[in-house]
């Protein structure tokens, strides 16, 4: 009878849990259907039957030229982890292939980066990005994503990495390939879901990073969390056009993040549980 | 003849993230470690000088940088209580056997996955505004007096809508850990009459514990920096109540180019990261010794 489950005992489970969940995901919930509703209706107080307009999401648009927030937030989030796996790859590949003496110090070191606190080099940082014209630019903000993100996918990668066997290198090796030939035929192949994982991981960081986006830009290169910050300000009571640009920021990385639980878990637990 | 060609590619492969690396971490903090010496006002030069250690000084005679210290703590150990006692529940529930425990846990990840601007934004006004939100329609609907959150209690304000986004993350770890506990060994307690209290000190915890030090760690980590959800809500307000280290740096350095301050107060905030990833990477460390 040990493991034996009552029907009573998983009925009560699912009420409990499903009850908590949504709780926790009510604020979500209720933004997605205040969206679809008029101004007027927002604020005439609670109510989950929205009149199913879709006039927020235009006027979003026409006022605040919304669709340029959005890409902004694409380019940045897609260009910094393109250009950090460029980086971070043959760097992970290396110490986990060809691992010396000081590869875990290096690893240590990499990982103690991301520790520093970003309000420490505000100042200079924005001197920097004055003094060389970044400020407010999309290469400026690619490299700030890409610097604070690198130790984060140099050891998501090395752990996936260090999962693909070695003994597989030496039977090819036996075989007459090439180093090259090694890298492209045999390792790649094991080596890409690792690096999709990784990608997919680090696009919802750089996505969601609120404070380098916030500080850094103003309109040309603003993505969506510089832009509903300032929504903070006197627009902040348009409730329906708020849902509408927020259901808009969150949902492509909601769906993403659904996906991506157990990456999740391994890359920002840097391996320690998976 | 393989093995040195490797090695000499290993290191040329590694050179450019230790490089980038390596500059934007001296290159920076040197220069905030200068500022923090100097009086400096971009906006009035005068009487910028070498002042030694009296923007240090300030944190012993002004009022708001000790508060913000102790705002910044406060933030961080609340926030860690809520998320690790609350996620423990949590994953403990949704861990027994239910249906539909997939969408169960797809609704509670999801606060995890938007952005902060967005979570405070949407708590701030459509949750607990004290006019149109949801909680002041429920102190109505109960004939109460709603409350006017961010005006009577900024700081919990804030910590509750930080709280919301990061008990996901708790849960979701804790969880991974609790699926990976031995179902033998809770047969086997279970058999020995252990009950439920029992079985969850003796066996569950002593289990969870790696995973729950991680999750202090590395939440520690971006709780000490917490900045949006000050930013849109409350502002730091009111007058101080509500602002922590980073805000104040931020405020000091781009609202009153007080440079010199701004930067002391950057380095107090790089001691305390430290001493949290002092404990963090010993943690770390240990795990890739296995």
């Amino acid at each position: 009878m040990a493991r034996a489950v009552t029907t009573q005992h998983k009925a009560v489970a699912t009420a409990a849990a499903w009850i908590v969940a949504l709780l926790i995901f009510f604020p979500i919930f209720y933004t997605i259907i205040t969206s679809f509703k008029s101004e007027q209706e927002a604020i005439q107080g609670f109510s989950l039957i929205p009149s199913g307009t879709f006039e927020s999401y235009s006027e979003v648009e026409a006022q605040s030229g919304y669709f340029k927030f959005f890409l902004n937030s694409v380019i940045l989030s897609v260009g910094s982890t393109i250009l950090a796996l460029l980086i971070a790859v043959p760097a992970a590949w290396s110490m986990a292939f060809a691992p010396t003496k000081r590869t875990k110090d290096i690893l240590m070191w990499m990982l103690s980066t991301k520790m520093m606190p970003a309000v420490a080099v505000l100042f200079p940082i924005y001197l920097i990005f004055r003094n060389f014209g970044l400020l407010d630019s999309r290469i400026g903000m690619t490299v700030m994503l890409m610097l604070i993100n690198l130790p984060i996918v140099v050891w998501m990668l090395y752990t996936y990495f260090r999962e693909i066997p070695g003994e597989i290198l030496e039977a090819a090796r036996m075989d007459g390939a090439t180093l090259w030939g090694e890298i492209f035929y045999v390792l790649t192949p094991m080596a890409v879901p690792g690096i999709a994982s990784t990608m997919l991981l680090n696009i919802i960081l750089a996505w969601n990073e609120a404070f380098w986006t916030i500080r850094l830009t103003t309109t040309e290169a603003a993505p969506l969390t510089a832009f509903i910050s300032s929504f903070s300000s006197p627009q902040g009571l348009f409730w329906a056009k708020l849902s509408a640009a927020s259901t808009l920021a969150i949902a492509p990385i909601l769906i993403m993040g659904w996906f991506s639980q157990k990456q999740l878990v391994r890359g920002l637990t840097f391996g320690a549980v998976k | 003849m393989a093995t040195r060609q490797t090695s000499s590619l290993a290191r040329f492969m590694l050179a450019p993230s230790v490089l980038v690396l390596l500059i934007w971490m001296i290159v920076p903090l040197a220069m905030t470690l200068w500022f923090s010496f100097q009086q400096y006002n971009p906006l009035n030069p005068i009487n910028d000088r070498f002042v030694w250690f009296s923007n240090y000084a300030l944190f012993y005679n002004n009022p708001a940088f000790l508060q913000a210290i102790l705002n910044t703590l406060i933030i961080v150990v609340s926030v860690l209580l809520i998320t690790i006692i609350g996620g423990i529940l949590l994953a403990l529930l949704i861990d027994q056997p239910m249906w539909g425990q997939g969408v169960v846990r797809i609704l509670v990840i999801s606060p995890f996955f938007v952005m902060p601007p967005v979570a405070a934004l949407v708590w701030k006004n459509m949750i607990m505004h004290p006019g149109y939100g949801v909680f002041a329609d429920i102190a109505r609907f109960f004939g109460a007096q709603p409350i006017d959150w961010f005006a009577q209690y900024p700081l919990f304000s804030v910590i509750l809508i930080v709280a919301w986004q990061w008990l996901p993350f708790a849960t979701l770890i804790l969880l991974t850990a609790l699926q990976s506990l031995d179902g033998e060994q809770k047969e086997a307690a279970e058999m020995d009459g252990a009950g439920f209290v029992n079985r969850f000190i003796y066996l569950t915890l002593p289990h969870l514990s790696r995973a729950i030090t991680v999750v202090v760690l590395i939440q520690t980590i971006f709780l000490l920096g917490v900045y949006a959800e000050i930013l849109v809500t409350t502002n730091g307000g009111p007058g101080y109540a509500s602002t922590n280290l980073p805000f104040l740096v931020y405020q000091k350095a781009l609202l009153e180019f007080k440079i010199g301050q701004a930067s002391a107060g950057g380095i107090i905030a790089v001691i305390l990261a430290n001493i949290v990833a002092f404990f963090a990477m010993r943690a770390v460390g240990k795990n890739l010794d296995k």
